[in-house]
């Protein structure tokens, strides 16, 4: 019983390294950020998921099952989160290959509907101005 | 036969995660843009939690359960404070393919161009 628990462990705590070892190769070979961004979070979702419950079957007692558990519910929960924050920056800062996508439904929608919400830096140009202005198109 | 079994799993373990750190460490160090440097930072935080995790799983030894806790919650709060910071120096003008004017283009789209 306590074997069998062990190889289990064992093995769900080895395909976690794993995962983070083919984040590392993705990391370094993938071309911009987005696909570099779909490389590094597979241990972020997957491959911690993975190692929480190897862990979680090594350290048997409820307490560090349930803050392991913790964890893993708060990688789940922020990993779109920031996912979503840092590639939509990168589209924006033209951090992106264009040339690479398949679909950009962000770009070909053609809007030009320049709203300020309120978190705009301070010395952003006034609203009016950034209709007509293609200053160097 | 236990006990081998622990170390060849210990070793294959830390060679995995050490391997996949040093990888992110050379895309944090060579990254052209700074969203390639949060990326690698961010995954190079979830490689650490799970070197913990691991290491916690491999001695038997609960004491670092918490700090896991902590370093999840700092890689979140990290890349999102990051990406907001680089949001706010976007310049509000837009071109008529919905990115922003005024930004250099990019090391990317640089080297993909022939």
């Amino acid at each position: 019983m306590t074997a069998l628990a062990d190889v289990v462990a064992f093995a769900c705590l080895l395909a976690g390294a794993a995962l983070c070892l083919t984040a590392g190769l993705g990391l370094v070979r993938f071309p911009d950020v987005l696909s570099r961004m779909h490389a590094g979070t597979k241990p972020q979702v997957l491959g911690v998921l993975l190692v929480m419950i190897g862990a979680a079957i090594r350290l048997d007692g409820w307490a560090n099952a349930w803050m392991l558990l913790l964890v893993a519910a708060f990688q789940l929960l922020t990993a779109p989160v920031s996912a979503h924050l840092i590639s939509r920056v990168a589209y924006r800062r033209r951090h992106v290959r264009r040339d690479l996508l398949l679909v950009d439904e962000f770009g070909s929608a053609g809007h030009q509907d320049v709203r300020y919400r309120g978190d705009e830096p301070g010395d952003a140009p006034p609203e009016d101005s950034s209709a007509g202005s293609a200053q160097s198109s | 036969m236990t006990v081998d079994a622990l170390t060849v799993v210990a070793i294959a373990c830390h060679a995995l995660l050490g391997s996949g750190a040093l990888l992110a460490l050379i895309r944090l160090a060579r990254g052209p843009s700074l969203l390639d440097r949060v990326v690698a930072t961010d995954t190079l935080l979830v490689i650490i939690s799970a070197g913990l995790a691991v290491h916690a799983a491999l001695v038997r030894n609960p004491t670092l359960v918490p700090v896991l806790v902590v370093v999840s919650l700092l890689a979140f709060v990290g890349s999102v404070s990051v990406a907001r910071y680089i949001g706010g120096m976007l310049l509000r003008s837009r071109t008529g393919d919905g990115r922003d004017l005024g930004l250099p283009v990019a090391a990317e789209e640089r080297e993909g161009r022939p």
